[in-house]
């Protein structure tokens, strides 16, 4: 009895291992979820979660594009992913496997659908505006009281810019950002494909790149809590963590996050399965889980980004569902503006204008 | 010939096939293609199932438009250039740095000399990444270089030297250094003493026997220790965007922007095979350069 008892320990010890080799290898934004809900996942499913982090969606598109990269779910952002999606890099959501997909958000699923027409590929992870982090003491002390704090003046009229260099301006390394940004600035549209209006931005920002200490797309966080800057062109929900992180570490440093006044560029970053991942199955459990109403607000109460799960609302701190720079008041979200993607002629000018201006040459 | 001999020549040729001339054909091959969107994102593909007809057909939509377009905008050779100064200037910092450490160790006594081996390799135990992100905390304008000049006196404003091509030239020469004083230790250690003595005893001072005698002996070393700086600084990536500013132009950061941004591999492997070429060249010329030499010497 001993001896067959022994066995059956063995056998449990046996399939547990059998259970754990399963694998969901995930490849998220970095600083973009709260890691408790990782080990949670790992717990309540048995699958070992291998979870790598990016910072820009042109290299997770280059390993999309290049196929086998190995990842069962991505995270690119909706212009990235509706061009994906015409290459064919993603296979289609089973939603038999998704039942957890009712707690979606129609506001959100109506704006997403222009990158993926039915929704069919993806779903919302979170989603957020692009625009000014200020370090509200030291950009009080560079340009006084009256500084436009929550107007695109700040970073692209020269004589702020001047003033704001030496504490320092970190911008966004993406021209599919930064571009569109200056011209709402002023005051084209930011959403064009013309080159000859497109061209139209580079003086703005000719003009100013001289005066910024960098760009990168993830530094600023770090730089903006420690106080090393006093200005950061960057994504929301980074940039309220940044405060945060200041308030926690009681730096004096007060941070605050502005959407511009003359427009801000509304952003989704959607959860994809590659047509060619490992463990599909596996894919679905990881999706589901983060549908899940309580999930997801975990998430975005780490995170300070928005999501596009109605369910979740109800679970939000009031941190984030009462800020409207994280939730904006819905006259607020007319003021949001959406990009499509530029097709490769046209993505070809703007990088190269961004070189233009980046390094002058 | 005997079959030893063929297999000791096979050897490193087919090492050389299999390493080199595979990859850089298919390089080449993607280099004369057309960017599209799929996966890859290049068109021709060859489609093996055709046959020679499916070669052909391939082979006939293979063009040179992406070389010509390289040679229509100047941001290219203007970062060739770029990368070929930033890599020269390190490898000459590397030299001079190196050598004296070489040479010390060479000259050190015989039970020191593992010992400082071991010192000079040490530091490649720990990430390259992470000993690259250091000198971030050293060179920033509240790091520890402007902390210590501020604190001495030297200066009064902290020196701006991270984001700028002095942080890139520091991040090459530091790591890079080991492989400048490996192969010039190897050599100095082999040499013979008793030379350095004749050349005293027959009327040399010491700088002037350094100059003739043990230069000269470490020639191989430096050769090849300024290859194995040289070589990798012209293409490199990693040091220049972690603490290179925006201004820093190196064609590793232009091949990263064509592949990633633009999507565009078949102009990123025609931006690879033109930085291959510029590598090449130069080394062929000096070794023919060298046998000749040898020849001459014979």
């Amino acid at each position: 009895m001993k001896k067959y008892m022994l066995s059956i320990a063995t056998g449990a010890v046996i399939a547990a291992g059998a259970v754990s080799a399963e694998e969901v290898r995930v490849y998220n934004w970095s600083d973009y979820i709260d890691e408790a809900l990782l080990e949670q996942f790992e717990a309540e499913t048995g699958i070992d979660l291998i979870y790598d982090v990016f910072d820009s969606n042109e290299v997770l598109e280059t390993k999309m594009l290049a196929g086998g990269s190995g990842y069962d779910v991505v995270v690119p952002s909706g212009t990235f992913l509706q061009r994906q999606i015409t290459a064919g890099a993603f296979q289609p959501l089973d939603f038999d496997q998704l039942p957890n997909a009712v707690n979606l958000w129609d506001v959100i699923k109506d704006r997403t659908a222009q990158y993926d027409p039915g929704n069919l590929h993806a779903i919302n992870y979170m989603w957020g505006t692009t625009g000014l982090g200020v370090n509200i003491g030291k950009v009080t002390e560079a340009l006084g009281e009256d500084a436009p704090m929550d107007s695109l003046a700040l970073i692209f009229d020269p004589a702020n810019m001047e003033k704001l260099a030496d504490c320092g301006v970190y911008f966004l390394d993406a021209p599919v950002e930064m571009i569109p940004a200056a011209l709402a600035y002023i005051g084209e549209d930011p959403d064009t494909q013309d080159p000859d209006v497109l061209a139209l931005a580079e003086p703005v920002l000719a003009a100013i790149a001289p005066y910024v200490t960098k760009f990168h797309s993830s530094e600023y966080i770090n730089a903006l809590a420690n106080g090393d800057i006093c200005v950061a062109f960057g994504w929301s929900g980074d940039i309220l963590q940044a405060r945060d992180r200041a308030w926690e570490a009681e730096n004096g440093v007060e941070i605050a996050y502005n959407a511009p006044a003359e427009g801000a560029l509304m952003w989704f970053d959607m959860m994809a399965i590659p047509v060619d991942a490992p463990n599909p199955t596996g894919a679905h459990k990881f999706l589901d889980f983060i549908m899940d109403a309580q999930n997801m607000a975990a998430a975005s109460n780490y995170v300070y980004y928005a999501n596009g799960n109605l369910a979740s609302q109800e679970f939000l701190v009031e941190d984030v569902i009462g800020d409207t720079a994280i939730y904006p008041s819905a006259v607020a979200l007319e003021n949001l503006y959406t990009t499509r993607p530029y097709d490769s002629s046209v993505q070809r000018i703007v990088t190269r204008m961004w070189t233009r201006i980046k390094s002058g040459t | 010939m005997n079959i030893r001999r063929i297999f000791l020549i096979a050897v490193p040729y087919l090492w050389l096939g299999a390493l080199f001339l595979i990859p850089f054909g298919i390089v080449f091959k993607i280099a004369l293609s057309d960017g599209a969107l799929a996966i890859p994102p290049y068109i021709p593909t060859l489609d093996f199932s055709q046959g020679w007809a499916g070669f052909k057909d391939f082979a006939g939509k293979l063009d040179f438009e992406n070389f010509r377009f390289l040679a229509s905008d100047d941001l290219y050779w203007k970062a060739y250039l770029s990368s070929v100064k930033i890599a020269s200037i390190s490898t000459l910092a590397t030299l001079l740095v190196g050598y004296p450490i070489a040479y010390a160790m060479a000259r050190a006594a015989p039970e020191w000399r593992p010992t400082l081996m071991m010192l000079v390799i040490l530091p490649f135990w720990t990430s390259f990444l992470i000993r690259v992100y250091a000198w971030i905390g050293i060179l920033s304008n509240e790091g520890y270089l402007n902390q210590i000049l501020i604190g001495m006196g030297l200066i009064d404003e902290p020196l701006t030297i991270l984001n700028t091509n002095w942080a890139v030239y520091i991040g090459i020469v530091y790591t890079y250094l080991p492989f400048m004083v490996l192969p010039i230790y190897a050599a100095l250690e082999k040499m013979d003493d008793s030379l350095l003595e004749a050349a005293e005893d027959l009327g040399c001072s010491r700088f002037s026997a350094f100059w003739l005698v043990t230069i000269p002996l470490s020639k191989a070393g430096i050769v090849a220790g300024s290859f194995l700086v040289f070589i990798p600084a012209l293409g490199e990536f990693v040091i220049p965007s972690i603490l290179g500013g925006s201004k820093t132009l190196m064609i590793g950061k232009v091949l990263w922007e064509e592949f990633f941004n633009n999507r565009d591999w078949p102009v990123a492997s025609a931006v690879a095979v033109i930085l291959l070429l510029i590598l090449i060249i130069p080394i062929v010329l000096f070794q023919r350069n060298e046998q000749k030499q040898r020849e001459a010497e014979e």
